[in-house]
């Protein structure tokens, strides 16, 4: 669990843009039988939760598995901490730690066994392997079944143990595909918490692969999102929301007209959208407190106040319906 | 650190060495095989054998044993090439049944639920997948056939004194070369099927087959064509030509004479294919199993 000073570590330590690039593409193109699934990708992803996104048949999980060596790039490469996927790969999965979309076992084997396998195919001692298979169980909230097979599980717990494993290992970078696929509300919130608290340890950096918007808003700082192959939209979530921080949307009773007039002749843009609600954007120098006071004295109550920022559906809508952009 | 600190952390203590790391693969397995008390008391069985084996060389040389036995030394069987070789054959048909048991779930089980990229997705490659499946059965059939041969073939030599170590050491060779290129043929065999097929009792009979349905095919011809070429299609007849080749005894035509109230009727000579065609076919054969296990061990297959 992240501790408070990690928490509240300098702000140069946060912004992504300080940190070495956690995933180098330099023309990336991958093809499956002469067909181009992901097509030139260039750019330098930093956050330490990155979000993929995109529609399906966009290139996420091709993307992930070249990363991961599954299949060879068709032209360009791609580095991970610097090294190369073409002649480091074995090097970088000894960094790299991979949760599955689909179920991936092996058969007849309780969770403890499974886990402890895979951190010994890492690499670890058998005794070390052993213990952290316990305590990555144990973090994930599988403790008390740590014993059972595997084949008894439900689908939420599938999906802890698979994470256990990727983890165990303690990796430097874990690729999380679709990890809240079927799960029921509350064991979403578990995974979910479970995911912030890996990227606030400050640890690992993660890499969250999800047509889950709402899991990519609640986990990563940065987004990519794919479309046909190629970078639709490479942004920092927080830097797109302080950009539209002074859109604002007020629920008003009273006569709207005088108060819009009066907020037009401070300089600000407004829209009347009906249903007693106006929005403004604030333009610099202009406070909230102005609002109120013109508000009070057109006679008019505020009843909510709330910032409006672009969403990340919106983000992703308008990369949908735009072109391509390239890092 | 305690299983109850709850936290995320890297990994900084000592890592294994890289090339040992395909050995986790028969560790783990031989727990999940072991597990049944039938195959433990199969495998107990195997041993048998041996020990008849070890006995006959024991009574060979002890004459006490022999009076009280009240056995003549020239009735017992030599201690020849022959000897070790009938027990060698004796010990790789138990190890085809060890294999048909062992084998063919090894890699269909992690293809039916998906398990290749967990291992591949780490510093772990194809072929040390693959080489940590086939020590499997490398393993657990070599301490049932060449390693248990070569410590009686040593027990023999201490009894018989060095001479006869140095005049047959080339026994011992035929024993160890013979045992290996059948063990690396069933486990390449079963590897290579279990990738094919996902089911465990569709991969056995498949094995089962792969060895008798040509075995009987190639006798139907040989007996049609009256030669013995169509044993280059059966496994079981290559390897009795190259066991024999290695322990010396190889013929390659064999006169069949077909009497009737003693008077000749008819004298038929049989030919072998040659040793070199039995080596050349085994080596195609291994060579298909390992274009399949390339071909099927993938951490995900593409569908282009």
């Amino acid at each position: 669990m992240a501790t408070a000073t990690q928490l509240q570590e300098p702000r140069s330590l946060q912004d992504p843009s300080n940190f070495a690039p956690v995933i180098d593409l330099n023309e990336l193109s991958v093809e499956f039988g002469g067909r181009p699934i992901l097509k030139g990708l260039r750019g330098e992803l930093r956050g330490r939760a990155i979000g993929l996104l995109g529609p399906n048949g966009a290139g996420k999980t091709t993307l992930i598995h070249t990363l991961l060596g599954f299949h060879p790039p068709s032209s360009g490469t791609a580095h991970i901490f610097g090294k190369d996927i073409l002649t480091d790969a074995k090097q970088i999965r000894s960094l790299i730690g991979y949760m599955p979309e689909r179920d991936s076992f092996i058969a007849k084997m309780s969770a403890v066994q499974l886990v402890r396998l895979m951190a010994e195919l890492s690499g670890l001692p058998p005794e070390a392997a052993l213990e952290r298979a316990h305590e990555a169980l144990f973090y994930v909230g599988l403790g008390e079944a740590r014993y059972r097979g595997l084949e008894t599980y439900s689908l939420g717990m599938k999906q802890l143990a698979k994470l256990a494993q990727a983890m165990v290992h303690g990796p430097k970078l874990i690729f999380l595909d679709e990890p809240t696929n079927g799960l029921d509300p509350p064991a979403r919130a578990r995974m979910i918490r479970l995911i912030r608290e890996i990227r606030d340890s400050g640890q690992a950096n993660i890499v969250l692969s999800s047509h889950l918007l709402r899991d990519v808003e609640e986990c990563c700082e940065e987004i990519l999102i794919l479309k046909d192959g190629r970078i639709a939209v490479y942004c920092n979530l927080e830097e797109e929301r302080k950009a539209n921080r002074k859109f604002l949307v007020l629920e008003t009773r009273g006569d709207q007209s005088k108060f819009a007039a009066a907020v037009a002749n401070l300089g600000c843009e407004y829209a009347l959208t009906g249903d007693h609600r106006v929005k403004i954007v604030l333009p610099d120098g202009i406070e909230v407190r102005d609002l109120y006071r013109i508000a009070a004295d057109q006679q008019m109550q505020i009843r909510r106040l709330s910032y409006k920022r672009d969403s990340l559906e919106d983000i992703f809508l308008k990369a949908m319906e735009n072109g391509h952009v390239s890092l | 650190m305690s299983v109850y600190e709850h936290s995320y952390k890297n990994y900084s203590g000592p890592l294994t060495p890289e090339w040992s790391r395909f050995l986790i693969i028969p560790r783990h397995a031989f727990r999940d095989v072991f597990k049944s008390k039938l195959f433990t008391a199969f495998f107990a069985l195997c041993f048998i054998p041996l020990l008849v084996e070890a006995v006959l060389i024991y009574l060979h040389h002890n004459v006490n044993a022999l009076a009280i036995l009240r056995v003549n030394v020239r009735e017992l069987i030599p201690i020849d090439a022959s000897f070790f070789q009938t027990f060698v054959n004796l010990q790789s048909g138990f190890a085809f049944f060890v294999a048909l048991l062992v084998g063919p779930p090894l890699v269909s089980r992690d293809l039916r639920n998906n398990a290749l990229p967990l291992y591949l997705c780490r510093p772990f490659s194809r072929p040390e997948y693959v080489a940590g499946k086939m020590s499997v059965l490398l393993i657990l059939l070599s301490a049932i056939t060449w390693m248990p041969q070569l410590l009686l073939f040593l027990f023999q030599s201490y009894l018989g004194g060095f001479q006869w170590f140095v005049d047959n050491l080339w026994i011992a060779s035929a024993i160890f070369i013979g045992s290996m290129v059948w063990i690396l043929l069933l486990a390449l065999l079963t590897q290579a099927i279990s990738a094919l097929v996902k089911w465990r009792v569709i991969a056995s009979g498949a094995l089962l087959g792969l060895f008798f349905i040509p075995s009987v095919f190639a006798e139907v011809v040989n007996v049609i064509f009256r030669t013995r070429w169509a044993h280059i299609i059966s496994l079981s007849a290559l390897m009795k030509n190259i066991s024999a080749g290695l322990f010396g005894t190889f013929e390659r035509t064999t006169t069949f004479v077909t009497d009737f109230d003693d008077v000749v009727v008819k004298g038929v000579v049989l030919t072998e294919p040659p040793l070199w065609a039995s080596w050349a076919a085994l080596f195609v054969v291994c060579a298909i199993c390992l274009a399949i296990l390339s071909a099927k061990v993938k951490a995900y297959e593409v569908v282009k």
